[in-house]
């Protein structure tokens, strides 16, 4: 049983300023009930930093520090060095949490030394697939052809022309004791995730697939759906790993088109006016059926 | 004289429940409560956590003055049974 | 006791009895040494501290700024490109009030690319809202890292502190440097960081917040006040340093021979030395001439530089930095508080030298001296450039 009362004591509280169905503010929730209180975290600047902290408010209830776009997993870093030689870690998580651009882009330096200096860090990415702080600006974690305010579609585009950056993988190739790709759409195998990376010292990485409402533009009301379509389709897959090797996937009950999809998603919907825009579809569909067998999906 | 903030403008924890965001809502969620089989999707899905009550008893209701109206309780209900209203403004 | 040190290991032994329980820090000359000398006290166990060698300058601040955050007193040390490609940072640890202390091997910033001396590089973040205090040789880069951590622990201050030591000219010499060997004694002048505000489960509060325009301008004022502020606390920390350890080198600036001086030359770091033996040598042929030193460049001593300068006719201002586009930085910054104080019948004149690491000999100041006497206002003239490149012979220099 939950109260009205109770939820007045999440340890991400409501009252923030995300959107209307922001996927990355659920993740938040999902997440902290699972770290507990005994758990400091850092945040990129960003959505979640600029949404859950407007002086004099705040949603945490946890320690909570932001300093930069680029250095979540630096500022942790050093958190965490000041715990341990002070003898005050007593099993507290340190949590680093950044969006795909802090992670992937000018966050990766700080990111990748706090993996290869083993820092014992829960590092999560929360993608949404572009710079959705300063209006949908693509980023390396952008998927192939969406539609973002720095690769437009026009008579000469389809949107970003670059498949996606495999992030978790540069994180395995780090050698870290555990990766993992969740998504927002699947909150019980996101929860088992945390869990599972809280047991474990050393870095860890998880990934969450967090569908944008105004980015994405598509209804607040889908932002469940969509991140399970992209699933579905093969275009997320969802897996753990430890070191650099792979340990679970979640399978897909049966392949849904990619279109399923795309046509939920405004970013997508230069694909859908003629026969070009067909062929790309195609392209994508492509990836999908690389990952469903790379990962053994099906 | 300096202006009184903490030190390094430090926030309260959980000070932002202060910022009643019910005002954002044009819908907001009906709990029909006639198929509900109590599998706690809407607690679990709302991005806000202002979805509370129990499995047993099968009541579920929201904090009206922090729901942002997104419907996704409604959207994933797996038995339909929560419909999603314009809110009279 | 008395032993010969490299400035380099005097400023690692500073530090090692300062207790710093978070060090980290990137390789750059002329800093190496510094980080070497305290990498090792941490492997041999005289020093208890995690040492967070990382893979960059901006995360080194970084560290600090997050296990600072957590009420741990921490530590790095960088030059040049390196203060540069931190500078974000500072600004930030700034702003967030944490009490990090930052030794600066003074080193020239590209293009071209050098790894000797000048100011530059420190000169480049006197807006940041950390404090600049420049140690004119090892004995007091010794002191002043445990006074640095006095005055940024102080709670009506808890700002970062620069402390700036020209590479390689002090860095990288040999001099006699008396050390503190009780640590009992230096704890009771520095008491253990002892933060009201801090990253602590058990008083979960949210630092580095959103400032709207509501607020941020007020937040920038408190910080604002807290380096003018911070002037009398770096005034009873030399003292209180000078009572109980017996070493005093300036507060907020010192003064040598300027009680009667007609002209006064001011500078900041280890050229004063060379200065103060031009200046003795004037004096014993009769000159009246005297010798400012600028211990702290941030917070601005404006009272005090004016109170020394005001009966002086010639204000020489010898820089190893410059505001590119403007003049000389110490030179306007003089010429400012003198204008502010109603005082114009002053000459100052200001030349840059020693840029990148070329010497500044005691000739260069006397002669200086001489060109002075007719010079007015100068703001930032070039001093002492190689008369062969001049002549426009410089696709020789190669051959």
């Amino acid at each position: 049983m939950l109260t009205k009362e109770d939820t007045h004591k999440e340890l991400f509280t409501m009252g923030h300023t995300g959107c209307s169905g922001c996927a990355q503010s659920m993740a938040v929730k999902l997440i902290l009930e699972v770290l507990g209180k005994n758990t400091i975290a850092t945040t990129a600047t960003g959505c979640l930093e600029v949404f859950s902290t407007r002086y004099p408010e705040s949603s945490w209830r946890i320690p909570w520090i932001h300093s930069l776009f680029e250095n979540s997993a630096a500022v942790a870093s050093g958190i965490e060095a000041a715990l341990k030689i002070t003898g005050r870690k007593n099993g507290t998580t340190v949590l680093a949490q950044g969006g795909d651009g802090g992670t992937a882009d000018i966050g990766l330096q700080a990111l990748s030394g706090m993996f290869e200096r083993g820092h014992d860090v829960l590092y999560v990415c929360y993608d949404n697939g572009a710079y959705m702080n300063t209006g949908y600006q693509r980023s390396g974690l952008t998927p192939f052809d969406a539609y973002t305010t720095t690769s437009p579609s026009g008579k000469q585009s389809f949107g970003n022309s670059r498949p996606k950056k495999y992030m978790p993988q540069i994180a395995m190739a780090h050698r870290i004791p555990y990766t993992a790709v969740a998504s927002a759409g699947y909150p019980v195998d996101l929860q088992k995730k945390i869990k599972k990376a809280a047991s474990i010292t050393g870095p860890k990485y998880v990934q969450i697939d967090v569908p944008c409402t105004p980015g994405w533009k598509y209804e607040p009301r889908y932002s469940v759906k969509i991140a399970r379509l992209a699933v579905q389709t093969g275009l997320y897959p969802l897996f753990e790993a430890e070191y650099d090797k792979i340990i679970s996937v979640k399978k897909i009950s049966k392949k849904v088109p990619v279109e399923e999809y795309l046509k939920l998603q405004g970013r997508f919907k230069h694909l859908f006016k003629d026969e070009a825009g067909r062929m790309e579809i195609e392209k994508i569909q492509k990836i999908a059926d690389e990952n469903i067998v790379k990962f053994g999906l099906l | 004289m300096d202006f009184d903030f903490k030190i390094g403008i430090i926030a309260l924890p959980g000070a932002a429940l202060a910022n009643k965001t019910g005002s954002f809502a044009n819908e907001v969620p009906v709990f029909k409560q006639k198929t509900c089989t109590g599998c706690n999707l809407c607690i679990y899905y709302c991005p806000e956590g202002v979805v509370y009550g129990d499995k047993k008893t099968k009541i579920y209701n929201f904090d009206a003055d922090y729901c942002k109206g997104c419907g996704i309780c409604a959207e994933e209900c797996p038995v339909d049974d929560i419909e999603m209203v314009l809110v009279e403004k | 006791m008395k032993k010969v040190l490299e400035g380099s290991m005097a400023i690692s032994e500073s530090v090692r009895i300062a207790e710093p329980r978070v060090i980290s820090a990137y390789p750059i000359t002329p800093q190496t040494h510094i980080v070497e000398h305290l990498s090792q006290m941490v492997a041999d166990g005289n020093l208890k501290a995690e040492f967070v060698m990382v893979e960059s300058e901006h995360t080194a601040a970084s560290v600090c700024l997050g296990a600072s955050a957590c009420g741990v007193r921490s530590y790095t040390s960088t030059a040049s490109q390196g203060l540069l490609y931190m500078s974000e940072v500072i600004y930030n640890i700034a702003g967030m009030r944490l009490p990090v202390v930052i030794t600066i091997a003074n080193r020239a910033v590209s293009a071209p690319i050098n790894i000797w001396n000048d100011m530059q590089d420190s000169m480049a973040l006197r807006d940041a809202g950390a404090i600049q205090l420049y140690a004119e040789n090892n004995q007091e880069a010794y002191d002043m890292h445990i006074q640095a951590y006095k005055i940024a622990e102080n709670k009506d201050v808890m700002l970062p502190v620069m402390v700036c030591v020209d590479g390689f000219v002090l860095t990288h010499t040999f001099e006699v440097v008396e050390t503190i060997d009780e640590v009992e004694r230096v704890r009771e002048y520095l008491p253990p960081l002892n933060m009201e505000y801090k990253l602590d489960v058990d008083n979960p509060y949210s630092f580095g917040t959103l400032g709207e325009p509501s607020v941020y301008m007020e937040s920038r004022f408190n910080l604002a006040n807290a380096v003018n502020n911070s002037k009398k606390v770096i005034v009873s920390a030399a003292q209180e340093y000078k009572d109980m350890f017996g070493k005093f080198h300036g507060a907020l600036i010192d003064t040598y021979k300027t009680d009667d001086a007609e002209t006064i030359i001011v500078a900041m770091g280890s050229i004063l030395g060379t200065i103060k033996d031009v200046v003795d040598e004037l004096r014993e042929s009769g000159k009246k001439i005297g010798v400012l030193k600028v211990r702290s460049f941030r917070p601005f001593p404006e009272e005090e530089i004016v109170a020394a300068l005001e009966d002086a006719g010639n204000v020489i201002v010898i820089e190893k930095a410059i505001s590119l586009g403007k003049g000389g930085i110490l030179s306007q910054e003089i010429r400012d508080v003198l204008y502010k104080h109603r005082i114009n019948s002053i000459n100052v004149n200001g030349y840059v030298l020693g840029l990148g690491g070329r010497d500044i000999t005691p000739k260069n100041i006397i002669d200086l001296i001489e060109k002075a006497k007719t010079d007015e206002n100068m703001d930032g003239e070039f001093f002492g450039l190689n008369s062969f490149i001049e002549q426009g012979n410089i696709s020789n220099i190669g051959d």
